[in-house]
Parts: structure tokens; sequence; C-alpha cells
């Protein structure tokens, strides 16, 4: 019965996920280009402003610099600002049949993982393109380092917590307030600002905001994500922030799901 | 009470809370929190269901008729499990399927075949299960070649096909019919009239909720009549449906007691 419960949860998982990429990519010509296209974009008009206009300092050339940290953070900005509708948008399903609905975030939240991890490889050209060579006695060929074997899936799983858990949350708020929707966009755009995605978090500090990497897991996670990218390391205190906070989001935005799920049928 | 009921519901009621936050939002929820809480407060519950009890037994049909508004959806939702009673019980046993409203559940860029796995699957099928029984399925909803089409092509009509075909082939222990069979042309309403007969010399329960007396009348072997979100009549389909008619001609007339 365990076992027939559990294929059953991969089968609904692989059923929803391929609905996600084949409906993103059947009728666009493009195809798997789009989801590399779309972060690209941004980092263009991103560089443009930060690097070529605004002058941000960085030590690492600004379009390596602002890609490993603007690619996390789209996969987190991206399930985030969708998740209003991983409900909303199956309003009849849920109004009429019984099935575990935390799938249509789940599903969402991974379809937009896969499509970061698949934008790896486009900073592996980045860091070639620009002779990026992290640290005294590393050579070309030590990057992608070894040490992204564990690194990557580490900071994927943390990331993850955190945006299922606040996918979760806005989903299910989003049913009983209808207007979340746009306070959801302006908040992860706020939220931006306040990450250095686009600004190197030393420029934050000198300003006395260094704190801010300890109040902000999304802070702490892009400065790891961007370490271990860059030179293969990862601090231990940011990563431990951004995981304990990774724990309690997702903790905290499961149970409410819990607790509201049965409401459900009645409001939609 | 019978012991080999599929479908118990006990004392089953069930109330909305009305005027919820839903419709208001943050922004009117947090301008007027006072009046909420105040609202909240003082809100009379609406009752779409009041003290029902019913036993459905294995293999029967039963049909469930009332006025708009009168508990017959709500009735379905909580046999189905997607609503939670307010109070009393609701019992079933084995596997339970509705049968959607057009389209529901299916993506209409996905093709016919694309569309079977996703609604089989959001369905309770797993996807061996609907693998073995996906040329049946195929051949029942009598699309052809547009099975291989995106959903978006159909006609409403073969969208409703492709919905019942996947929920008939499911094999439920109860399905559950919401006036969905009012699309489709009259041949495919034979079909699904002549699997609903099938279902029926084969032991699977259904729950049949509509307007569409003549079929009700043919199909159920009970009948259940709501009013208001009670249980006014229970029992042989002629009976039941004679009473409805009267009250439908009578409006105002309201047996005493209810």
């Amino acid at each position: 019965m365990k076992t027939g419960k559990l294929s059953y949860y991969r089968d609904l998982t692989v059923v929803l996920l391929s609905k996600e990429f084949k409906t993103r990519y059947k009728s666009t010509f493009l195809g798997y280009a789009w989801s590399l296209l779309n972060p690209l974009m941004f980092a263009a008009v991103f560089f443009l402003i930060f690097s070529i206009i605004v002058r941000i300092k960085t030590d690492v050339p600004y379009p390596l610099f602002l890609i490993t940290g603007l690619f996390p953070w789209q996969w987190f900005t991206n399930s985030v600002n969708a998740s209003n509708l991983f409900f909303l948008g199956n309003s009849t399903l849920i109004k009429k049949v019984r099935f575990p609905r935390e799938f249509l975030v789940f599903s969402g939240v991974l379809s937009d993982m896969i499509h970061f991890v698949i934008s790896i490889p486009v900073i592996v050209l980045f860091m070639l393109y620009y002779h990026y060579f992290p640290a005294e006695g590393f050579a070309a060929t030590d990057f992608p380092s070894l040490h992204w074997l564990w690194q990557v899936p580490l900071l994927v799983a943390v990331q993850f917590l955190i945006t299922q858990g606040l996918a979760l949350f806005v989903a299910t708020v989003n049913l009983f307030f209808r207007d979340l929707e746009r306070l959801t966009t302006l908040l992860t755009l706020l939220w931006f600002y306040l990450t250095p995605v686009i600004y190197p978090p030393e420029l934050a500090a000198e300003k006395g905001y260094g704190w801010m990497l300890y109040a902000n897991p999304m802070a702490s996670l892009i400065v790891c994500w961007r370490s271990a990218f860059l030179e293969g390391t990862l601090r231990g205190d940011l990563l431990a922030v951004a995981a304990g906070f990774a724990v309690v989001i997702f903790l905290a935005g499961y149970q409410l799901y819990r607790s509201l799920e049965w409401r459900f049928a009645e409001i939609v | 009470m019978s012991e080999d009921a599929i479908i118990r519901l006990k004392n089953v009621t069930k109330h909305y809370r009305l005027g919820s936050i839903a419709t208001v939002g943050v922004k009117g929820f947090l301008l007027h929190l006072p009046q909420y809480i105040k609202a909240h407060r003082r809100q009379e519950p609406f009752r779409a269901l009041t003290d029902v009890s019913l036993d459905v037994r294995r293999g029967d049909c039963l049909g469930i008729i009332g006025r708009n508004g009168s508990g017959k959806s709500t009735t379905l939702g909580l046999i189905a499990g997607v609503l939670r009673p307010s109070s009393g019980e609701v019992e079933t046993h084995g596997r339970i399927c509705p049968l959607l409203e057009l389209g529901a559940g299916f993506h209409f860029e996905l093709t016919g075949i694309e569309n079977i796995f996703l609604n089989g699957i959001l369905l309770g099928m797993g996807r061996e299960e609907i693998e073995e029984r996906l040329d049946d399925i195929v051949a029942f909803s009598g699309l052809g070649d547009f099975i291989h089409r995106p959903v978006r092509v159909y006609s409403s009509g073969m969208v409703g096909r492709l919905g019942f075909s996947v929920a008939v082939h499911i094999q439920p222990d109860i399905l559950l019919i919401d006036e969905v069979l009012a699309v489709g042309d009259q041949e495919f309403q034979r079909k699904c009239f002549a699997k609903m007969a099938e279902f029926l010399a084969q032991g699977i329960t259904m729950i049949f909720v509509s307007h569409n007396l003549t079929a009700v009348g043919k199909i159920c072997n009970r009948v259940a009549l709501l009013e208001a979100g009670r249980l006014v009549e229970l029992g042989e389909p002629e009976h039941v449906i004679q009473v409805y008619q009267q009250h439908l001609a009578n409006p105002d007339g309201r047996e005493p007691g209810t």
C-alpha cells in the first residue's frame, strides 16, 4: 500500500511536470532556448544599467557576477509569482476531485528548479569566456569544480525549501485574498533589491546594512550560490542562516496549507 | 441502517460562511478590518445542508433532484471528500470518481492522449493502469485521429466525450455524475446511458445529480429530493419525481414540517 502511494505520487509529479514543460514549449518555435533567453535578457538589461551606466565595482567581471546570482534568483521569483495561480487556476479540479493539491505547487516549483539547473552550463560558458580563474592554483579545468557535486545539490535543496514553503503560502492565501497577486509581484520586486543580486554585499555592508545577510535568507543564499560557482566555496555561517530559514519557511507554509486545505473547495 | 452501505451520510449539516473575505482582497480586508470582524461574529452561517442522513448501498444508482440551491452539489462535494461536513459524518468506501465538468482537468494545449494521462492520474489512476486501458479509452471516446491533436481544436462535445471516457474507465466503486451529460450529441448520450446501465449491471454505485427527470427516472433505482438543504423524500423514482413535480407546480406549498 505504501509503495502504491509512493508510485502514485511519482506518477502525479511526472504528469504535472510534463504538462508544465509541454505547454511551455509546445507552441513556441525556440523551445528550450526560451528558458535560457529569459534570464539572459534580464542579465543583459541589468548589465547595461549597473555595469555601463551606474558602474558598480565587482571583483569579478560584472556579467559573471550578475548571472551567478540572477539565475538562482529567477527560479525563486518565477515560482513565487506563479504560485498565485497554482490553486486558483485549477479551481474546477479543486472543487470536484480529492487529490493531493500540494502537488500543483510542488510541480510548479520543481519545473522552475529544472529550468535553473539546465541553465548552469550557461554560467560555465561565461566563466570560460572570461577566462575566469577564481584563485591562485586553480586552472580553467578546475571549473566546473568538483565541489559543485555536493554544493549545487545542497544549495538547490535549501532554495527548494524556501521556495516551496513560500509558494504554498502564497497559493493558499491567494484563494482567500484574491488581490494578493499584485502584492506578491510588488514584494518580490522589493525583495530583489534587498538581495545582493545586482550589487555586491560589500556595498551594503559599507553603508551599515551588512546584517541583511543574516536577516534575509535569499541574501545569504545568493552569496552562497555566487561563492560556490565562482570559487567552489561556501560560507558556513551564511549557509546555516539560509538553511535555518528554509526549514522554518517550509514548515510554516506547509502548516498553513494543511490547516486551510479543507476549505479550498468552499471558496474557489 | 444497512450493513453494506458504501456511502453513509449521518446527520450531516454543512454551512458556509457567506460574504467571506475571499472576494474583497487584502486591501478591502485591511481597510475595513473592524467591520469584518463584527460581521464575522454576527453572521448567521448559510446552511447548505441540514441534518441529512442517507445510506447508499453498493450497486445503487441514486438520483439527487431538487431546485437550484437546494444542496445537490454540496451533497456531491461531501461524498467526493472535497468538502468537510460542519457536523455529522460522511463515510465512503472504495475509489470515488467524479465526472468533471466540460474540460475541467484538461489542458487545451495538450493532445487527447496526453490529457488522458493527466486527467486519469488526477482522478487517482496510476500510469500503468492507464496504459493498460488506453486503447479502450480512445475507442470509447470515438475521437479517432483527433486523439493525437491538441484539445483546443476539439468541439465541446468532443471534450465531453473524452472526459466521460476517462472517468468510466477508471473503474470506480462510486461514480459521481453532476449534470455533465448535457453535452455531446444524441449518439454519445445514448452511449453514455448504455455505459451507465452497464455499470449498474456491474454493481458500480452511481450518484446522479440532474434536472433531467426523464433520465433520472430511467436510470436510477432510488431518488432523493432535496429542498432548501433538507432531504424531503427518498425512495422509488416515480414517487419522488412526482412529489418534486408537485412542488415545482406549487412553489409555496411547502409540506408541513419542512
